[in-house]
């Protein structure tokens, strides 16, 4: 089967590229072997989703910008989206970082948090020992043309016991067309270290019309007893495809915390998973989507537990309009060995629509004896006695059904610890609810 | 304009089987009218359908509030007409609090640009819930939500006395109350009696009553109001029970639309 890399991205080019941005020759070598890679192996086959009818050929061109200097360079709706204390943060627009800023005190207590394509020149040994090995390159088509095609992106190091009371930020963002958008964030957070990491990915301008692909993995290592904290909203306009992997490794008594919030409007695929690697590590999921439009997704959130004692908590809550799909799969495997984990899933989906889908699929999978797991699913329509009862006391209908859709979805978003992140979900959740 | 409520001719089916079968009603400001009956007599069906519930189907009648007719109206638009109806099973509602609730529902009375402000709503709250004895917690619970039954009915008149409506219908609200939590609630109903707000008062038993006066009792049988008298006449049906009613009447089987 001939690849789906389309002219001018291709083998030559994609090597030219590496070289031209002064990438490590092991850089270029991957980048190399991950794109001949790309066409032997199949697009993921997500359950009950044909992702491979996606449009998934837009993958665009390179189109870097200058790296600003100010923040004020940036378009509006962009600067609205970002912090006040814009301290400590990294943009991509389009194929390439645009700005980054780290603050000095975290700069002397040794944090790393600058764009990968700079981390990977000036921080080769670091990066290369960790990228590409939690999610493989060569796992499938999609892993391999990101291997081979990501730019910008994000790399974090977080010394041992270095502590981060503040979040680091990211903003991607599309406002080309044409443009290849694939950033690949890595995170490293050495051991007893604390971070918190929150991203948002948009596209603005002539982005928003765009039929593209957005591509991105997410890669996290968090040594012993390291916590991490990841928060990503997602909110791209209908044309946009979005895969997004995202996988994180725990030693012992590590903590990953993943929030996400899938609020794109075109078709998305969207895995995170917990590698309980650690005896005695932990992950905590909270996802929340609203689907639109005619809009395809695949969304799926899984723990596996290697670890003794090891511990996963996912809940994923999905409010369905429109004629939209969404399979939501939770994945809970507890591997042989791993006594005493205890794995709890709950995948809760709100029907608006009798055109819409949701198809919430819980998954145990358990070689191990000595375990607790459970799950709870369910698929729903809003409750008209609950409706009427809103109404007889004078509200109307359309607000009626607003309150118990945000009810719906409040246990989970007001869990979300970071603020910031809580406000941007619930003004992404209103958006997509109004349209 | 003192306040007027008059229903008139109502009929009303569930299923294609009609249960209430021409009710005749005219509640003046001040007054309290107390609906009595054994079960299965159509009582609450006329709290609901005043009220608009979908599955009660109105075939004929008025239910006229200052001139205007209810049941033309959505059950929200009754409700800001001035309609009250503390439920006999008030819904639970899942990450809405209490609080967020009452609040939309005073606005959407008020309207846009007229929102009462967040310190004066909160100030009432306090002392409707204080008057209430009711746990200062449950205005941040979600509505209705592991309540307790006995919280649910108070918070049914918390939320009546927020409203502040015309015309409020208690639809069994003393169901499942000690006589400690029935002593509070009727309090409350007793503080809103007032001229321009009128009060239908659905109830099993005559216990309510001896807390809460009626001016006018209506029994109810067959989907028909069969008796209407003074307070005395709940006395009455207390000491004797109903079968009297029955016999006088000549009426065997008292309920309606029974399978």
């Amino acid at each position: 089967m001939s690849t789906q890399l389309n002219a001018p991205v291709n083998l030559e080019n994609i090597a030219a590229l590496s070289q031209g941005r002064g990438e490590p020759g092991w850089l270029t070598d991957l980048r190399r072997e991950a794109a001949a890679l790309a066409g032997t192996l199949e697009w993921p086959k997500p359950e009950k989703m044909r992702i491979d009818r996606w449009n998934l050929t837009a993958l665009g061109e390179h189109r870097a910008p200058q790296l600003a200097g100010d923040l004020k360079q940036l378009p509006e709706e962009i600067r609205a989206s970002l912090p006040q204390d814009a301290a400590n943060l990294v943009v991509q627009r389009n194929s390439g970082v645009c700005y980054r800023n780290l603050a000095e005190e975290w700069k002397a207590k040794g944090v790393i948090f600058t764009d990968l394509e700079t981390a990977a020149r000036e921080h080769g040994e670091l990066v290369r020992k960790h990228l590409f090995r939690t999610v493989e390159a060569g796992e499938d088509r999609l892993t391999a043309l990101h291997a081979a095609l990501w730019n910008g992106g994000v790399f974090v190091y977080v010394p041992k016991n270095v502590e981060l009371d503040v979040p680091l930020q990211a903003v991607f963002y599309l406002d080309d067309p044409e443009a290849a958008f694939a950033p690949h964030i890595l995170i490293v957070a050495d051991a007893n270290s604390r971070v918190s990491y929150v991203d948002r990915v948009l596209a603005s301008g002539a982005g928003r019309t765009a039929e593209a692909v957005h591509h991105s993995v997410v890669e996290i290592v968090a040594g012993p007893g390291a916590h991490v904290r990841f928060a990503s909203i997602h909110h791209l306009p209908e044309g946009v495809v979005d895969l997004s992997i995202r996988r994180a490794t725990l030693g012992n008594d590590a903590r990953i915390e993943w929030i996400i919030g899938d609020l794109n409007h075109g078709n998305t695929l969207s895995v995170t998973k917990s590698d309980l690697k650690g005896n005695g590590s932990s992950s905590d999921s909270k996802l929340i989507t609203v689907g639109t439009g005619s809009q395809n997704m695949s969304i799926t959130t899984h723990a596996v537990h290697y670890g003794i004692g090891s511990e996963s908590e996912m809940e994923s809550r999905a409010v369905m309009r429109d004629s939209a799909t969404a399979i939501i799969n939770g994945v809970t495997k507890i591997e042989k060995g791993a006594s005493k984990a205890n794995g709890h899933q709950t995948e809760r989906v709100l029907m608006l629509s009798p055109k819409a889908r949701g198809d919430a699929n819980p998954i145990l999978l358990i070689d191990e004896d000595d375990v607790k797991a459970d799950h709870a699913a369910s698929v729903g329509r809003v409750n008209e006695e609950q409706i009427y009862y809103l109404m007889s006391r004078g509200i109307d209908r359309e607000l009626a059904e607003r309150l118990i859709i945000r009810g719906f979805l409040t246990p989970t978003v007001g869990e979300v610890p970071i603020e910031a992140v809580r406000g941007e979900l619930e003004r992404m959740i209103e958006g997509k609810l109004d349209a | 304009m003192a306040t007027r409520f008059t229903v008139k001719g109502l009929r009303v089916s569930v299923e294609g089987k009609e249960i209430l079968k021409g009710i005749d009603l005219d509640i003046r400001g001040g007054e309290i009218h107390a609906i009595m009956g054994p079960n299965g007599t159509g009582k609450s069906t006329l709290a609901s359908a005043l009220m608009g519930h979908p599955k009660y189907e109105v075939t004929a009648g008025e239910a006229l509030l200052d001139g205007e007719n209810l049941l033309e109206m959505e059950v929200d638009e009754r409700a800001r007409a001035g309609l009250f109806l503390a439920m006999q099973y008030p819904s639970e509602i899942s990450g809405v609090t209490n609080a967020d609730f009452l609040r939309s529902a005073i606005n959407a009375r008020r309207g846009e640009g007229n929102e009462i402000s967040l310190i004066k709503f909160i100030r009432q709250l306090e002392s409707k819930m204080k008057e209430l004895e009711m746990d200062p917690e449950l205005a941040h619970r979600y509505l209705n939500e592991g309540f307790s039954g006995g919280e649910k009915k108070r918070n049914e008149i918390l939320q009546m006395m927020m409203l502040e409506p015309k015309i409020v219908i208690l639809d069994e609200v003393d169901s499942g109350l000690d006589i400690d939590a029935l002593k509070i609630v009727a309090k409350g109903v007793n503080s809103m009696r007032s001229e321009d707000r009128g009060f239908l008062i659905i109830t099993h038993y005559q216990r309510l009553l001896n807390y809460i006066r009626p001016d006018y009792v209506h029994v109810m049988m067959q989907g028909r109001i069969v008796k209407s008298g003074g307070p005395e006449l709940a006395e009455r049906l207390e000491a004797e029970g109903y079968d009297w009613v029955k016999e006088e009447l000549g009426i065997i089987d008292e309920t309606v639309g029974q399978a």
